[in-house]
């Protein structure tokens, strides 16, 4: 499959005060047309800032620094910004976190879902409003025509996140970045949205980047993951080798911390430590003072991605044994 | 809808039932009609009749309730200066003051609001850095400072303007005059109308930057952007709209204190209108006007207060479902 989305050696710096600081260091990954990547890694390892290079709305004072972002074979970081905008929702969609604050609360979501329609289609008053109502339709709200003039308050929650996926979707971008859509929903609608939005992206051929905290959703949903690990790729590969066989020692450590696959990555039980922060990362791997099979080449020289069994991974010592099975 | 306006249109009559009271207080207790209206020379007699007339010796509650009453049809009876019915003194004087009142607003929303947008959505640029300088400086001179130094700069250096007046009017129907029909209304109004916008031009553009920088970095402007809408729809429209609560609010209650602004701009450019008729009447406790004047002042705040409940409901449909209880 040729990749859709290609980031390559992505670096991204906030300069600051005392000194750059280097939040995405030499990110790579790429994700083929009508895959879902997904994406974890613990609170601060840049999931959500490289959700936010690709899409072009890095907030500033933070700059790509380094590298290239590919779509379908076209640098995209580069572009000027009115084209990114075009590109935008249009190629690129993107879905938040919290449905509560991403709806304008002034204005009818039919409103919001013809105005982001006509920005990037031709299309009269009524067809933008018929295209609307069957967007509504497809994320299964109920009375899709009559809720055209409702505003965001009047739906719940999981309701609002409907609508929001409608948004992404509604001029049919080849890929939607999905940046923790469930962690601000109640549990019982969370399985709901992540069934709906891989239903509607498998319909429509959109691949996405899946970030989440949520290693169940992960193994029923994607395709492959890159575990991501302070602001470096640690891992990527298929989603079962990774789960079943990882390569990267932190990997190993998420993975057999959550035995079920059922629970969250808040918090490391098995690993020792945290993760460095930004202003005092470790010399060589970022993970090698947490990491029990580190050796001298960990702490002198930062490892790239290599092939480590059917996964590929950013470690010099990797693990060869299965966890499960 | 109905029952929204209707509740605030009954909030309102203590408010101005009070503002009475108080309007009614200063007629009846400050200073002696009765003296003041007779003269030196009186008898008794005199005195007595000219009590009973005036329903002075009537119960305090009926005294009242008669000014009220009368105040209601338009009545505050005569000017001691000048003598003639307060009333007509009053409708006289109000096309200048609002003239002058609206006109000011209206070039401060005018130039306020998109220079808020701008200076919000570019608050590094070099030109909104100068602007907030200069609306810093707006803000803290006193507006009779402000009048003063236009006088000084447009009359008296550059002979441009007209210093005082109204220049000339023209009469429109029985009542109002106006004079942004003539050259000269214009150009007198000029000065006048930019003192009394400055203030409150400076005061607009820093709130609506404020709300501006603070709706920008929301999650719903960061989806827009990620949806691909256009600069301009989103910091005009998602953006502008979001602010415009707060932003009405506080041009309420600026407009509240423009009363005291145009007094004071009137004054400065012996504008002939109602600020400039209060600060006669003072002068020589010319009791009726003032007391009608203090009711008039509480009339318009409590208007100002009820178009910005309007326009609240207008903008934000988050109230709408509250107040009419439930609705989907
Ligand atoms: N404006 C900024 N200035 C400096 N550092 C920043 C800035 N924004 C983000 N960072 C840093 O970038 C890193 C990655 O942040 P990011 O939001 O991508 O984490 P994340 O993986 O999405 O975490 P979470 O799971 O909590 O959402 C963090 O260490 C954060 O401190
Ligand atoms: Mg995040």
């Amino acid at each position: 499959m040729a990749a859709l989305l290609e980031v390559d050696r992505l670096c991204v710096e906030f300069p600051t005060r005392r000194g750059v600081l280097r939040a995405l260091d030499h990110v790579s990954l790429s994700i083929a047309a009508g895959e879902v990547l997904g994406v974890v890694g613990e609170s601060g390892a840049g999931k959500s800032l490289t959700g936010a290079a690709i899409i072009g709305l890095l907030e500033p004072p933070g700059r790509i620094a380094k590298g290239e972002i590919r779509l379908e074979g076209r640098r995209i970081d580069n572009l000027p910004p009115s084209e990114m905008r075009r590109l935008r929702g249009r190629r690129i969609g993107a879905i938040f976190q919290d449905p509560l604050t991403t709806l304008n609360p002034l204005y009818t979501i039919g409103r919001q879902l013809v105005e982001t329609i006509q920005t990037h289609l031709p299309l009269s008053d009524a067809d933008a409003r018929a295209r609307a109502v069957s967007w509504l339709e497809q994320v299964g709200i109920p009375g899709a025509a009559d809720r055209l003039f409702s505003y965001p308050h009047e739906f719940s929650g999981g309701m609002r996140q409907r609508v929001v996926i409608a948004l992404a979707l509604c001029a049919e971008p080849q890929l939607v970045i999905a940046d923790e859509p469930t962690t601000a929903l109640d549990v019982s609608v969370q399985a709901q949205i992540i069934a709906l939005l891989k239903r509607l992206t498998r319909e429509h051929g959109t691949s996405v980047m899946l970030v989440t905290h949520d290693m169940g959703v992960i193994a029923e949903t994607a395709d492959r993951v890159a575990v991501m690990y302070a602001g470096r790729v640690a891992e990527l590969g298929p989603v079962a080798s990774v789960i079943q066989e990882p390569a990267h020692p932190y990997t190993a450590g998420l993975m057999a911390s959550i035995p079920a696959l059922d629970r969250r990555v808040t918090r490391l039980a098995q690993i020792d430590g945290s993760m460095p922060r930004l202003n005092a990362m470790p010399p060589g791997c970022a993970f090698h003072p947490r990491c029990a099979r580190a050796v001298a080449q960990c702490m002198a020289e930062q490892p790239g991605l290599m092939a480590a069994g059917r996964t590929e991974a950013a470690c010099w010592v990797p693990v060869k044994e299965a966890l499960h099975g | 809808m109905a029952s929204y306006i209707g509740s605030r249109l009954l909030q309102a009559i203590p408010v101005l039932a009070l503002i009475g009271l108080l309007s009614f207080a200063l007629f009846a207790y400050v200073g002696d009609p009765v003296t003041i209206m007779l003269g030196q020379d009186y008898t008794d007699a005199q005195r007595i009749a000219l009590v009973h007339t005036l329903g002075l010796d009537r119960p305090f509650y009926i005294q009242y309730l008669r000014f009220l009453w009368a105040a209601l049809h338009g009545n505050f009876g005569n000017s001691y200066r000048i003598a003639e019915p307060v009333s007509t003194l009053i409708a006289q004087r109000a096309p200048a003051t609002l003239e002058l009142a609206l006109t000011g607003t209206f070039i401060s929303v005018l130039i306020g609001i998109p220079m808020g947008v701008i200076t919000g959505i570019w608050p590094r640029a070099a030109f909104s850095r100068v602007f907030m300088v200069i609306s810093l400086i707006g803000v803290s001179l006193p507006v009779f400072l402000t009048g003063i130094l236009l006088i000084l700069l447009f009359s008296v250096v550059l002979g441009w303007l007209p210093s005082f007046g109204r220049g000339s009017v023209v009469h429109i129907g029985a009542w109002w005059t106006t004079g942004l029909l003539t050259v000269s209304g214009l150009k007198s109004l000029i000065l006048p109308a930019t003192t009394l916008a400055l203030f409150q031009m400076t005061l607009i553009v820093r709130l609506v930057r404020a709300e501006m920088l603070e709706v920008l970095r929301t999650d719903y402007i960061k989806f827009a952007r990620a949806r691909g809408l256009k600069t301009r729809a989103i910091n005009f429209g998602h953006a502008l709209k979001n602010t415009l609560v707060p932003v009405i609010t506080i041009i309420g209650l600026q407009l509240g204190g423009l009363v005291a602004f145009t007094l004071v701009t009137e004054t400065v450019f012996q504008w002939p209108g109602l600020g400039l008729l209060f600060v006669q009447s003072v002068a020589v406790a010319d009791i009726p006007v003032m007391s009608a004047y203090l009711m008039m002042v509480g009339v318009v705040f409590v208007t100002i207060n009820l178009i910005v409940d309007l326009l609240y409901f207008a903008v934000d449909p988050r109230l709408r479902v509250r107040r009419s209880g439930g609705g989907r």
